[in-house]
């Protein structure tokens, strides 16, 4: 079986003047999460909803698996498991019968299907609600509902349109878990956000997008390097006990690849570095070697962050 | 890789979906529960019932004779005109509200609630989704129509025996054409609009003064056939049941104006009812299909 992908190919979306997608061409393939990033209006949305067919493209085809989802969306969303916007659910409707519909229409064998069902709900820790009206429901309860319908066919694509909307810290939290779960499962994961840090923390790749146009995509790391002047990547440490100035400035400085540390406060330390990410590595187990007291190391969000905002800026 | 459960693949490795046919019986299906578990079924059952309760209590307090009135020299079946008086003259109001209850928000409903990004972005064509959902509003309406024929008969049993005219059967039948050609109808207005409040109000106005009074205005002043109006053509239901059927016939008014009353044949009505329903359930269709979730 082939990979999972999916391509947008010059795809483009007009409302009457407004030119909400412009010539987006785009192919992912492999299992991953590739994060989709852009401001307000930027076109994120209607990308995802011309990949599930909930509007036309004006030019241009959208391909899931291979498969133009305009002219075959039954077969193109066979395997794509979708959150788009947040999805409102009858609300006379319990999540047992509105995730029985979903199973139904995607033919889940009958005998697996109260098993499968109970088990989404339990992944997104919805169980005690499971037979109770989904009108009584809160905003974020609903989203946990709308991911467990996503995740009911186990599909190979996951199309997600900012799928913590309206989800607590600790629902963000969980989405993100199921989101690296997926990933581990050999899917491909499709996932607009506003939120860096989520991206930063779940994403291997990212795809940024502007007035319609897309500005980079790219790897992580190849995208985040882009913020620090020297070209280089930077990574964030945490410790378990202080440090001090001398240390980063001898010891961590002299480390191979390392081209700055400092020092936010004694306990963190920012380092900037070149190369990719076997050099992200071996940075890691000297790091490690040093017995600094190191408990956390994970590339720096304000990079992306950076990168956004330069991005961004540069095209307003 | 071994195969994951739950996961049933083409050979190609895609997944292998149930037919569209299939997929239009669940929409159905979910559509019959929403139906029962948002108690809108249960009203107008209920709003059946209080009709039917109305004309019960109206036979038995004033007696048949005075409601439907059978005088040898112009009518020559009581049971007939007991029929006429009781089917004939509510059951239209009771398909309309029917097509309002069940067809007036079926589409515009999941843009306006969002209830349709639920549905809609999964492997399913937009006209198995349209067509099921026709189809749940159908069995619903033809469960309260079939409660409210089940009161008519038992009223009729019981003042004239088992004695049901083949009539009433002609009157039903066009009854579940008319309830059909409403859907198609509604569901056309539910497609044309994105607000659920604007296409039952557009709805319930066509069907409750706007075409009855088109009809007046067209026939009685205008003097045309208005064989265009539905409610011309569902004239039928009514008329089969009358003891005479009445045809189109020139009249001489007050003044010695003359002017034509029209009324459709059988023929007549069941072709418009067949041409509403074809043309308005198609381009409702046509309309869902290239309407956006913007």
């Amino acid at each position: 079986m082939n990979s999972p992908s999916i391509e947008a190919v010059n795809l483009s979306k007009r409302y009457g003047s407004f030119l909400a997608l412009s010539n987006l061409s785009l192919k992912i393939e492999g299992s991953k999460c590739v994060g989709f990033l852009g401001p307000n209006g930027a076109g994120k949305t209607t990308t995802l909803k011309i990949f599930t067919d909930m509007i036309r493209a004006s030019e241009g085809k959208a391909l899931i698996n291979g498969i133009d989802v305009h002219l075959n969306k039954k077969k193109a969303l066979s395997s794509v498991g979708s959150l788009i916007e947040s999805p409102e659910i009858y609300p006379s409707l319990t999540p047992r019968e509105a995730l029985s519909m979903v199973s139904d229409i995607r033919g889940l064998p009958r005998a697996e299907k109260r098993k499968k069902i109970e088990e989404v709900v339990s992944e997104v820790k919805m169980e005690e609600w499971l037979d109770k009206k989904v009108g009584k429901f809160s905003k974020g309860m609903k989203q946990r509902i709308n991911i467990a319908a996503a995740l009911l066919s186990d599909p190979d694509v996951f199309l997600l349109d900012e799928p913590t909307t309206g989800l607590d810290p600790r629902g963000m939290a969980e989405v993100r878990d199921i989101v690296k779960s997926l990933k581990t499962r050999n899917r491909l994961i499709f996932m607009s956000s506003h939120l860096l840090n989520e991206v930063q923390d779940v994403c291997d790749e990212v795809a940024m997008i502007d007035h319609g146009k897309l500005l980079v995509y790219d790897t992580l790391s190849n995208v985040t390097s882009r913020a620090s002047s020297d070209g280089g990547n930077i990574v964030d440490i945490e410790l378990l006990r202080d440090i001090d100035e001398r240390t980063v400035n001898d010891d961590i400085t002299s480390l191979a690849n390392v081209s700055s540390a400092e020092r936010p406060d004694p306990r963190k330390i920012r380092i900037h570095f070149s190369g990719g990410v076997q050099n992200q590595e071996r940075l890691l187990l000297d790091l490690a070697n040093l017995k600094i007291g190191m408990i956390s190391f994970h590339p720096s969000a304000s990079a992306l962050e950076d990168t956004y905002l330069r991005l961004i800026k540069d095209t307003l | 890789m071994s195969k994951p459960p739950g996961k049933s693949l083409s050979p190609s490795g895609s997944r292998i979906l149930p037919t569209s046919v299939s997929q239009v019986g669940t929409i159905t299906k979910y559509e019959l529960v929403n139906y029962f578990k948002s108690r809108r079924f249960f009203i107008l059952l209920a709003i059946g019932l209080i009709i039917s309760g109305i004309f019960t209590g109206l036979v038995a307090y004033l007696g048949v004779s005075k409601v439907a009135p059978c005088p040898p020299s112009t009518c020559s079946s009581p049971v007939l005109a007991f029929y006429s008086f009781w089917w004939g003259s509510s059951i239209a109001f009771v398909i309309v509200l029917s097509g309002i209850f069940f067809g007036g928000d079926a589409i515009s409903g999941e843009f306006q609630n969002k209830t349709g990004y639920f549905l809609v972005a999964n492997p399913l064509r937009r006209s198995s989704i349209y067509i099921g959902k026709w189809l749940g509003a159908l069995t619903a309406s033809l469960m309260v129509l079939a409660i409210y024929a089940a009161i008519t008969v038992g009223n009729g049993l019981y003042y004239f025996g088992a004695n049901v005219p083949y009539q009433f059967a002609e009157s039903l039948s066009f009854s579940i054409l008319y309830l059909i050609a409403v859907l198609g109808f509604t569901f056309f207005f539910s497609s044309l609009f994105k607000s659920s409040s604007m296409s039952i109000l557009v709805t319930a106005i066509l069907f409750l003064f706007a075409f009855s009074l088109i009809q007046l205005i067209v026939s009685g002043l205008v003097q045309i056939e208005p064989w265009f109006i539905i409610t011309y053509g569902s004239g039928i239901i009514g008329n089969v049941l009358m003891d005479t059927y009445p045809t189109t016939q020139p009249i001489r008014g007050p003044g010695g104006r003359d002017s034509t009353t029209f009324a459709a044949t059988i023929p007549e009505g069941i072709a418009i009812l067949v041409a509403y329903f074809f043309a308005t359930a198609i381009l409702g269709l046509v309309l869902f299909e290239r309407k956006e979730f913007t």
